[in-house]
């Protein structure tokens, strides 16, 4: 049995470069580490990428971009904010942010999943994608700004608008342009301003299917952030799929 | 108004004596034009199908079939050729963006063809390449500006500096990237197994990589797109290089589609999308509007693969391709490649393919000469791509400033290809651009192997010999070593472009 299993690596990442910060990680989780705290990260990217045997890597502190880019199978806990790029093209593996993450989250993510507590920034969840049984999952408890979903081919994303400021949309404009696959629920209404032409909008929880699919994750989000599950999903959702599984299909003479 | 049809490119002209009803091209034409007849037992054709590929003239076993270009469907008229009227007449009645295949064939200058190479006479003795030892390898990947040796405790001399993962190519040609997907699996096996067996290396494009592939990884540059296709951590650390694809010389700017017919259960599998969906390739990387960003994906790469394995990026020759090249050698590749807008395609709007872009010729001189003054020429190699049809335009490249090249049209050629710039119908008659299995086993990738591998032999032995003229004994001396050009018949700003003298003047 590998001793390190249960063994916890504590790393200090103050005065460290990424390069640096990122070999003690790899380090650590090729000897089987399986639990690794980092504390005074300031803004060192690329934490989780490349890195072995799917630890829990717990962050203090403020990671910088491209946090778990091409990510196979680590845990990730920021106890605060995240910059922008996090989950870029993952494969597998959880990231969870307790604070406010950036821009092009979850990127061509397709397995996983990305839970942010707060707000997101422009361009998330552009080009996601299923495929077998890999379902790439993001969960936003604030708001999204301008291209939510863009190139959208599979997995799920949902918007939560908590804590919203009536004047603050919970999406920006542009959200599903070019949507060809996956789904989309947003916890109330939005207006057609806010949407790309490549999206339709569906009466939200008619459908039994999407209740449980909405349920198997919501909860574990809930609990992870302690939020009440009830009260949440009492609100009505708005559904969002792609008008056609090819949007592009008739742009061509041939 | 009564509808024309388009004008009918060919004619299948069947010598009706020769012609036995043996029926071999009903079967194999894979556009439908020759049609049996069972009660008259005669073979016809439409003639409005045929796209010229020449694959059942190939076939024929008497030799009935003659192919011929449709001279008289319209008036000759040089403003109004046929393709034109042709074109808006499909226009008129889909509304849709005319789509074409390979590169672009319009008669822009072939600046190839207007620069001479040198010899030696008197002087400088030539080299005899078939009793001298000529070097044709070249490493491609980032090179230290100095190379600092120390003594080891033994007393040997040992190499100080850290050198950067290089790729070794045993002849300074690569072929460049076609995805599985835009060409069948046979096609991919013919390159990688050549590249294996050659010692170069080959490039998966953004189509991700079938299993039966895998083996060959150590000749592989594994490509990631905007689309990510196929892009997992197994798929990263099979390939000998990542690739970063921001644009491709048929089409830059634009991204791509590859319509659900082609995605077929293994094509998914390789892409890792569902069987039968679109894959689609948004024009930028969402994740790089800056080349910041650009630095920020290199280094994830790298991050990535344990900083193994260089990590190169690929642009098309535009217009400012020689500040952008500086800011990806800037921004960390290991190579360049630049594509000039001669560079195939499996599918590309017609109207972006034939006037966007600039010929490789310009963007190779140009970027050599600009990283050169800017005093960072070591820290990247530069691949150069767009249509290369001989050793005479390869040795020609790297004589302007290219490491090496990538070929791919003239790969495809050598594998069957007829030119018919038909890729994105899939219907490819030689088995190539194409995943129906009728047709892809058109292509045996052993024949296609030996095929590809005696191109590069041909064209190695003639690159020896163009070298050993020059008194030259290394490829490596010949990198960027203009004095050895002559431009003839060009003007003296495409000269100076160029960065060669006029044919006639002396060193
Ligand atoms: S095989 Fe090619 S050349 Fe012959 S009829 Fe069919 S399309 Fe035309
Ligand atoms: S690859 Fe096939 S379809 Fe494309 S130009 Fe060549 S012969 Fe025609």
């Amino acid at each position: 049995m590998n001793r390190n299993i249960s063994k916890l690596q504590r790393i200090d990442a103050r005065d460290l470069n990424y390069r640096e910060l990122n070999r003690l990680i790899k380090d650590a989780a090729n000897e089987g580490i399986k639990n690794i705290h980092l504390t005074n990260v300031n803004g060192q990217r690329y934490i989780g990428t490349g890195v072995n045997n799917a630890p829990k890597i717990n962050i203090n502190g403020v990671p910088g971009n491209d946090l778990g880019a091409f990510m196979d199978g680590c845990s990730i806990n920021v106890s605060g904010n995240g910059e922008d790029g996090i989950g870029n093209t993952m494969n597998s593996g959880r990231i969870v942010i307790n604070g406010s993450a950036g821009d092009i989250l979850g990127y061509s993510m397709r397995g996983g999943e990305i839970f942010v507590k707060g707000n997101v920034g422009y361009r998330v969840g552009i080009h996601m994608k299923s495929y077998k049984n890999m379902y790439p999952v993001i969960i936003i408890g604030g708001c999204a700004r301008d291209f939510l979903g863009e190139y959208m081919a599979g997995g799920l994303l949902i918007v939560l608008g908590l804590n919203r400021k009536s004047k603050n949309p919970i999406v920006g404009s542009y959200c599903g342009t070019g949507m060809h696959g996956g789904k989309i629920f947003i916890r109330g209404n939005v207006e057609p301003w806010q949407l790309g032409k490549e999206v339709r909008v569906y009466e939200p929880n008619k459908n039994k299917d999407d209740f449980s699919l909405i349920e198997k994750y919501l909860r574990q989000y809930c609990e992870l952030f302690s939020l009440d599950f009830d009260s949440i999903i009492k609100t009505n959702f708005t559904k969002l799929l792609p008008g056609s599984s090819r949007p592009y299909g008739k742009l061509y003479a041939y | 108004m009564a509808k024309r049809p388009t004008p009918t490119e060919f004619i299948v002209e069947r010598d009706k004596d020769r012609c036995i009803a043996c029926q071999v091209c009903v079967r194999m034409c894979s556009n439908d034009v020759h049609i049996y007849d069972a009660d008259t037992n005669t073979v016809t054709s439409d003639n409005s199908k045929c796209v010229g590929c020449h694959f059942c003239e190939t076939l024929c076993p008497t030799d009935a079939i003659t192919i011929k270009k449709n001279e008289s469907s319209f008036k000759p008229n040089a403003n109004w050729s046929v393709s034109v009227i042709s074109d808006i007449t499909k226009q008129a009645e889909t509304g849709g963006v005319i789509l074409t295949g390979m590169g672009c064939d319009k008669p822009y200058t072939i600046y190839w063809d207007h620069i001479l190479l040198n010899a030696s006479q008197v002087t400088n003795p030539s080299i005899d390449p078939l009793r001298e030892p000529m070097e044709l390898r070249r490493y491609i990947g980032r090179k230290p500006d100095k190379i600092e040796l120390d003594y080891n405790k033994k007393g040997k001399i040992e190499l100080k500096t850290m050198l950067e993962k290089q790729l070794k190519l045993e002849v300074p040609i690569m072929f460049s990237a076609m995805s599985y997907g835009s060409v069948s699996l046979n096609t991919c096996i013919s390159l990688a197994k050549a590249s294996h067996e050659l010692g170069i290396f080959y490039n998966t494009g953004e189509g991700g990589l079938h299993k039966s592939l895998y083996k060959y990884g150590k000749n592989t540059i594994i490509q990631i797109a905007s689309g990510r296709f196929g892009v997992h951590p197994e798929y990263l650390r099979t390939g000998a290089a990542i690739e970063i694809k921001i644009g491709q010389g048929a089409k830059p700017g634009i991204g791509g589609h590859l319509p659900g017919e082609k995605v077929s259960k293994e094509v998914s599998e390789a892409r890792m999308i569902p069987e039968g969906t679109d894959a689609i390739s948004p024009a930028p990387h969402h994740d790089i509007y800056s080349i910041e960003d650009l630095r920020q994906l290199i280094h994830a790469l790298k991050e990535a693969t344990d900083y193994e394995k260089p990590v190169g990026v690929k642009i098309a020759a535009v217009h400012n391709v020689v500040p952008i090249a500086s800011g990806v050698a800037r921004a960390g590749a290991d190579y360049i490649a630049i594509d000039g807008m001669r560079g195939g395609t499996g599918a590309a709007p017609k109207v972006i393919r034939d006037n966007v872009g600039i010929p490789i010729e310009f963007a190779i001189a140009a970027v050599d000469a600009r990283l050169r003054e800017e005093g960072i020429r070591t820290k990247v190699s530069l691949i150069a791509a767009g249509g290369f049809r001989s050793s005479g335009d390869v040795i020609k490249a790297i004589a302007l400033g290219a490491d090496a090249v990538y070929i791919a049209t003239s790969a495809l050629i050598a594998l069957g290809c007829s030119q018919c710039q038909k890729c994105y119908t899939g219907k490819c008659n030689w088995g190539i651009a194409t995943q129906d299995p009728y047709l892809t086993k058109r292509l045996n990738p052993e024949i296609g192997v030996q095929r590809l591998k005696n191109l590069i032999r041909a064209w190695s032995l003639e690159i020896k010999d163009m070298l050993g003229g020059m008194g030259i004994n290394s490829i490596d001396s010949l990198c960027g070593n203009r004095t050895h050009l002559r431009g003839i018949g060009l003007s003296d700003r495409e000269l100076e472009i160029l960065g060669i003298k006029s044919a006639g003047e002396p060193q």
